[in-house]
């Protein structure tokens, strides 16, 4: 299969390859897919206090195109709010990595891997507001 | 000799093999005005005797590679016309007698969908599992006879695998029982030796290109004695016995022939080779943690060499290993994200089977092919591992399988 430009790239370069804590309370965390269907993302984000992601790590194991997409996903959503980011669509992805139609569903898991790293933060959020 | 980077390292030789040069220069005196272009079913003129020497010749060479008759061998266009004639031309011809088949899981697409198109056509087919090794369990073959099953049709090497069937004992048990026994050869002619004479097969396909001859040539082995009948699939001139007919590809048949002599010339020293280089490679991973490997290899063909690297998916290692050419036995390039039919067979894991390589080595593979291939293979794996959230989680002591994961 050809790869584009941009999906060659970021696979062999992927940017903010690795881990923040888990149980830090900055920190959301969002792990998607499953190894049985070859794709496992894992998407970090580090959130402010004014609620905008300051950094942003994944880990994935998957083909060149689900580690492409997770690559672009951190650096797109770095800057944004959780709101903006839980913004990203898919398509949006799939369109800037010129994702063929079999690779879509490679961007679809890193638009449920950003929204669960949201959710996960928002979480960590209730939970220690309830507490204190 | 030029010394040009050999930049990718072909390493897919069960997939498919280049020609032989001295087969290349056979088949090129087999085309032209001054060649022997004729039709060998010309009978009146020198330009069909001498091609029909030519084919005569070859089917000498191939019938001589199995130990067989040349009378035996059909010229097809490769080993899946050769896989359909044997279980089409056997089902439609024995029909009467029967209507059950027995093959197994793990062959090849070209036994497996024709057996598909016949189910459709009113035929009863029993798919064997393998055991874990990718060997086939006797007594569940012999359990699976009934009186009306007609054909078994089991393949000789596993082009995934490289794991060699039991041929000579599945060839008993079928001749005991009466039915008839047709094998894949495609990938084990030339590679693992072949007796018609004490092997009970009734029917044998065969290919040109995985033996260093061309593509678009095969062939089927049909047993004289007993005489095995089946019905043609291709009418037209009554070729080849009227099994199949159609002109003859003089060049093609006249490049198998040579493929298949040379092969049965350099056979033992091939596969003496090929053996150590197969070790050479397996020894070079032999201390990676987490690697596994597909197929009992004491039961196996030296060529082939499938592994499955934990934790990385195999279409991105393939993708790191461009200069390397090497086949996933993950199908997840395709649309439907199945990974190995024949690896789920052997009892692999999903992801197991979605980390699969198959490593094939052949007529040019060097030492240094293969010291490169396990430099570059190390050094992406453990940069893909770097990568995965399943290596880490492997590191962090999680037990991937108690993991409730968010299917999708």
């Amino acid at each position: 299969m050809a790869y584009s430009d941009k999906v060659l790239d970021h696979y062999e370069n992927p940017r903010n390859v690795g881990s923040f804590d888990k149980d830090d309370n900055a920190v959301g965390t969002g792990m998607v897919g499953a190894p049985a269907c070859g794709d496992v993302m894992k998407l970090q984000i580090k959130v402010s206090d004014e609620g905008v992601i300051e950094d942003a790590k994944f880990k994935t194991y998957g083909c060149g195109s689900a580690i492409a997409s997770s690559s672009l996903l951190t650096e797109w959503v770095k800057g944004k709010t959780l709101a903006q980011a839980s913004e990203i669509k898919n398509t949006e992805i799939a369109e800037e990595l010129a994702l063929p139609p079999v690779k879509v569903h490679c961007s679809v898991l890193a638009e449920d891997a950003i929204k669960a790293a949201v959710e996960d933060y928002n979480s960590k959020k209730g939970v220690v507001a309830e507490g204190s | 000799m030029s010394n040009k980077e050999k930049v990718p390292v072909y390493l897919d030789y069960a997939a498919t093999t280049p020609a032989d040069p001295r087969v290349a220069e056979k088949m090129m005196a087999c085309l032209t005005m001054d060649g022997d272009f004729g039709n060998p079913a010309s009978r009146s003129h020198v330009f069909g005797w001498k091609a029909d020497e030519d084919v005569k010749q070859a089917r000498e060479y191939v019938a001589a590679l199995v130990n067989a008759d040349p009378r035996e061998i059909v010229w097809t266009s490769g080993a899946t016309e050769s896989d359909n004639l044997a279980i089409k031309g056997v089902a439609h011809f024995y029909q009467k007698k029967g209507k059950h088949i027995i093959t197994c899981k793990t062959e090849h697409k070209a036994v497996l969908d024709t057996c598909r198109q016949l189910e459709r056509e009113g035929y009863e087919v029993t798919y064997l599992e393998v055991e874990n090794s990718g060997l086939l369990d006797m007594k569940a073959l012999e359990d699976a006879i009934r009186d009306d099953t007609i054909l078994i049709s089991i393949m000789h090497v596993n082009n995934e695998t490289g794991v060699v069937q039991d041929v000579a004992a599945i060839g008993e048990l079928a001749r005991s029982k009466g039915v008839v026994f047709h094998c894949d050869a495609a990938q084990s002619a030339g590679k693992v030796e072949i007796d018609l004479e004490k092997m009970k097969v009734d029917l044998m396909s065969f290919s040109g290109h995985k033996t260093y001859g061309p593509k678009g040539i095969g062939a089927l082995y049909v047993r004289r004695k007993p005489r095995i009948r089946i019905e043609a699939q291709m009418h037209g001139g009554g070729h080849e016995r009227g099994m199949r007919s159609g002109t003859l590809a003089v060049h093609q048949i006249v490049g198998m022939g040579e493929a298949f002599r040379i092969a049965k010339e350099e056979m033992a020293d091939e596969s003496a080779r090929l053996l150590a280089l197969r070790e050479r490679l397996l020894n070079g991973f032999s201390d990676m943690e987490e690697i596994y490997v597909n197929g009992d290899l004491s039961h196996h063909v030296p060529g082939i060499l499938n592994i499955s690297f934990n934790f990385v998916e195999g279409e991105s290692l393939i993708m790191a290993l461009k200069d390397i050419a090497v086949s996933s036995g993950s199908a997840c390039t395709s649309a439907s994200l199945e990974p190995s039919y024949v690896l789920r067979a052997l009892g692999r894991e999903d992801e197991l089977a979605h980390s699969s390589i198959r490593f094939s080595l052949g007529r040019f593979t060097t030492e240094a092919d293969v010291d490169y291939t396990i430099e570059l293979v190390r050094q992406k794996v453990e940069k893909l591992r770097e990568l995965s959230p399943l290596w880490e989680m492997y590191k962090d002591g999680v037990d991937l399988s108690k993991v409730q994961w968010a299917a999708h």
